[in-house]
């Protein structure tokens, strides 16, 4: 590729990419009242949307071979744990990733 | 909504303090996001380096894409044939859950003025998230806040990309596992959701359709087929979600929002109790 091609690549990345971020506010922005239904979305997708992130965050986690997806499991619930103990953001996500680095670095 | 009613009479410009008060809000939040960026980014960094490209890659593709896995698949695009519309096709699929986010922030970004363009545009996953979620307290300038944490995270990732792409072969440190400070980020924002929302299902749906999309089509492919399926499922549930979200609160919300408190859950009932009459009339 040429340094043009890549320029042109690199810049249909972006475009595609703030497309997705911006059409939402371009299709129901402005003043005019955003339809019902994309309101009612406003406020039922985050929860999905949290609950798919969680899982897009463990996709390459494989559950038949290597660990079994033990050492995920262990750390998941020291967060669970400790974010229902403390609830502090901070210790909850250190805790868990200490573990986990613990888990596969001296045990799996 | 968002804008704070008592500053919306001052004529003087934004007062520093104001600023600084909301970058110290801001920061604790953005911590976890620095330790992952910071790893992930550095791995970008080393491994664009590895493939061969200068530290201008990494840095500038940080940069103006911002946005994690598209960014290591650009690498892989250009190293393979000229395509430009394919790399454009494959950044909508990969990133089309940012129109989940869009809709999600409609409310929150709308009265934001300047800021708007930039809170839009550097809306990653995290970003999103910690907007989404953090309970910025009510002295505390929600605009700014919500400026820093997507400035702040944006910052991360391109210092990370940029010190991957310069120094990147020289870092020697046990950092194996490292990388799982960003599902610990993930499941803790769920948490925090979980705990304040009034309605399971939508939480729910998007776990089990997540993992099932997961299971049947793969982790390459599950992003769209999930998102499709939790659509089709949140609409079908309109009705039974829109009366459990604001059914016996109704009218303790309404009467919140007659106060002069400012508000966002008190305006947001209202919105739903429109939606409900209109629904249920």
């Amino acid at each position: 590729m040429t340094i043009f091609q890549q320029i042109i690549t690199i810049a249909m990345v972006v475009l595609a990419t703030m497309i997705t971020r911006f059409l939402p506010f371009v299709v129901f922005g402005g003043n005019r009242p955003t339809p019902k239904y994309i309101q009612y979305l406003g406020y039922a997708l985050p929860g999905a949307v949290f609950g798919l992130l969680v899982v897009y965050s463990l996709k390459d986690v494989s559950l038949l071979s290597g660990s079994h997806g033990l050492p995920e499991l262990i750390a998941i619930a020291v967060v669970v744990g400790l974010h229902l103990w403390k609830r502090q953001m901070l210790l909850s996500i250190a805790g868990g990733t200490i573990c986990y680095m613990l888990l596969v670095q001296l045990i799996f | 909504m968002a804008s704070d009613p008592k500053t919306e009479f001052k004529t003087q410009p934004e007062s520093n303090q104001k600023i600084k008060k909301a970058l110290k809000a801001a920061f604790p939040y953005t911590i976890p996001i620095f330790a992952g960026f910071w790893f992930l980014a550095l791995t970008y960094g080393i491994y664009m380096h590895a493939c061969g490209f200068s530290f201008w890659y990494p840095a500038l593709m940080s940069l103006t894409i911002f946005a994690g896995s598209i960014e290591f698949v650009t690498v892989s695009m250009l190293m393979g044939p000229f395509d430009p519309l394919s790399a454009f096709l494959m950044t909508l699929m990969v990133n089309a859950r940012h129109l989940f986010y869009g809709i999600s922030m409609l409310d929150r970004y709308r009265t934001m003025g300047w800021k708007k363009l930039y809170l839009i545009f550097g809306m990653c996953d995290e970003t999103f998230s910690i907007n989404y979620t953090a309970d910025i307290p009510e002295d505390v300038d929600r605009g700014w806040f919500m400026f820093f944490v997507t400035l702040l995270n944006h910052f991360y990732w391109f210092s990370g990309a940029l010190v991957g792409g310069l120094f990147g072969s020289l870092i020697q440190f046990n950092t194996e596992g490292l990388e799982f400070v960003m599902v610990a980020m993930f499941v803790v924002i769920f948490m925090e959701q979980w705990l304040k929302e009034k309605q399971h299902i939508s939480s729910l749906i998007g776990l089990a359709l997540g993992a099932g999309c997961l299971a049947i089509f793969g982790a390459s492919q599950f992003m769209i087929p999930a998102m499709v399926s939790i659509l089709l499922v949140l609409t079908l549930l309109r009705k039974k979600i829109t009366a459990l979200e604001c059914g016996p609160d109704l009218v303790i919300n309404m009467d919140a929002a007659d106060t002069d408190t400012e508000d966002d859950s008190a305006l947001n009932a209202q919105r739903k109790a429109d939606i409900l009459q209109e629904e249920m009339p």
